[in-house]
């Protein structure tokens, strides 16, 4: 079966992003969509730790760790950026100014719960971090994940059975597979890899996907 | 005259008591005010409730504070990190308390403390475990939560330039939470790189008013650096 390699996945994120958004990319595989922005577009990273005008990784031994991203990683600020205090991070993010984040996710649902955070698991000790502020506050959240677990199971479900980060939060599903809306509608097919029909998505889903 | 710069370090925290509740800044390393952290556990207090983003990282500020066994309760959103390793111990031990709260519920508990505020009706963490048991409500169609404010008794911030009054200038992503906490501690406490004579920082970016800052402490880059 055809599939996107995680690289394929965030330079197909990246196409749907237009110029002027500003934008959080979520720790993990959302990090590398900064890698497929077309140079020509201006678009606004924030990193919700404080800084708006995100630019990329500082060449090695330029490090600053007082300039790092949410990850915890060395950055640079574009000319034109800006530093702000927590509270105003998140205000950008709660009051909907936002346009637009990329998040990972364990699963996503059909309505477009959104299922990030926590395993769930004994023992499992627990980190929430901005996830759930990022969720439900920008404008657009998009998410970014391999369709299937390694176990063959979808990560696209009818109910999430991990613990909940937001409800109905998410509008579209990025996966190596293919392209979802998701709302309350319930979940759309927008385009699949080349050569895979909807039927195959459907059964490999298990879900009444519309086309 | 009003002088609120402080000598040493030691002598900042020197009314820090057993059993208090201290704010301290930082996002991850960023912004940890390590020399006053390092003072708190040479007075050798004890059962803290600690405010910060994380768990602390590696051997060094809130890391530390954990690592002497000195805190009994942690609030933070984010614990578990690669290098969260004494707070890990702690927690599985079952030595240390821990209240996780969403990042940005954590800002606004923070500001709204700061600001005075009775609560706040928050929509993050609506539906989810971490509202589990917490008092909701609809408003204009759209589902909040109530969060009530997080005061402490001392705030430990570090910022770049500070003067005499307290006024306060940050550094990069240093900043995260410092202009929050400072308002929102009975008393704050800053570490910066350099105190400046009044005038100095232009008053049109002052980013913390001296109101909310009661002592400053000077510590060298280069001593900061080494530590």
């Amino acid at each position: 079966m055809n599939r996107l390699t995680r690289d394929q996945m965030a330079e197909r994120v990246a196409r749907d992003i237009p110029e002027g958004a500003y934008v959080n990319l979520g720790i993990g595989l959302p990090t590398k969509v900064a890698n497929y922005l077309p140079r020509q577009r201006e678009i606004f990273l924030q990193s919700e730790n404080g800084l708006l005008g995100m630019g990329p990784a500082p060449a090695p031994g330029e490090e600053d760790w007082e300039l790092i991203n949410a990850g915890k990683q060395a950055v640079t600020l574009l000319t034109g950026g800006c530093y702000f205090h927590h509270a105003d991070s998140f205000a950008m993010m709660r009051g909907g100014h936002i346009d637009i984040c990329v998040l990972g996710a364990f699963q996503v649902s059909v309505k477009g719960d959104l299922a990030n955070w926590h395993t769930g698991e004994p023992g499992a000790i627990p980190a929430v971090g901005g996830a759930m502020d990022l969720a439900i506050g920008a404008r657009q959240t998009f998410v970014m994940m391999e369709l299937l677990t390694k176990q063959g199971e979808s990560k696209l479900v009818e109910t999430c059975t991990y613990p909940l980060t937001g409800l109905a939060c998410v509008s579209r599903v990025y996966t190596d597979l293919g392209v979802f809306d998701v709302g309350a509608d319930g979940a759309r097919v927008v385009e699949t890899v080349e050569g895979l029909a909807i039927d195959e998505l459907r059964a490999l889903t298990g879900l009444a996907l519309a086309a | 005259m009003i002088d609120k710069a402080i000598a040493s370090a030691e002598a900042a925290v020197a009314d820090i008591h057993d059993g208090a509740s201290v704010m301290i800044g930082g996002f991850g390393t960023a912004g940890m005010p390590d020399q006053l952290i390092d003072a708190l556990i040479a007075r050798g207090v004890g059962d803290l409730t600690i405010i910060n983003n994380n768990a602390g990282n590696g051997e060094t500020g809130v890391a530390a504070l954990i690592r002497e066994g000195r805190v009994r309760k942690i609030i933070c959103s984010f614990p578990r990190q690669p290098d969260s390793h004494h707070f890990d111990a702690a927690y599985r031990a079952g030595r240390i308390a821990l209240e996780l709260v969403p990042q940005g519920n954590l800002a606004a508990r923070i500001q709204a403390a700061g600001a005075g505020l009775g609560a706040i009706f928050t929509p993050t963490g609506y539906g989810t475990l971490l509202a589990e048991g917490k008092e909701t409500r609809a408003i204009g169609g759209k589902d909040y939560v109530l969060e009530y404010p997080i005061h402490a008794d001392f705030a430990l911030i570090k910022a770049q330039t500070g003067d005499r009054w307290g006024n306060l200038v940050y550094r990069k992503t240093a900043r995260n939470f410092g202009p929050i906490m400072a308002m929102a501690a009975r008393t704050t406490i800053a570490q910066v790189s350099a105190i400046v004579p009044l005038g100095q920082i232009d008053p049109e970016i002052v980013v913390t008013p001296g109101i909310f800052v009661q002592r400053v402490v000077e510590i060298a880059p280069a001593l900061a650096a080494a530590a």
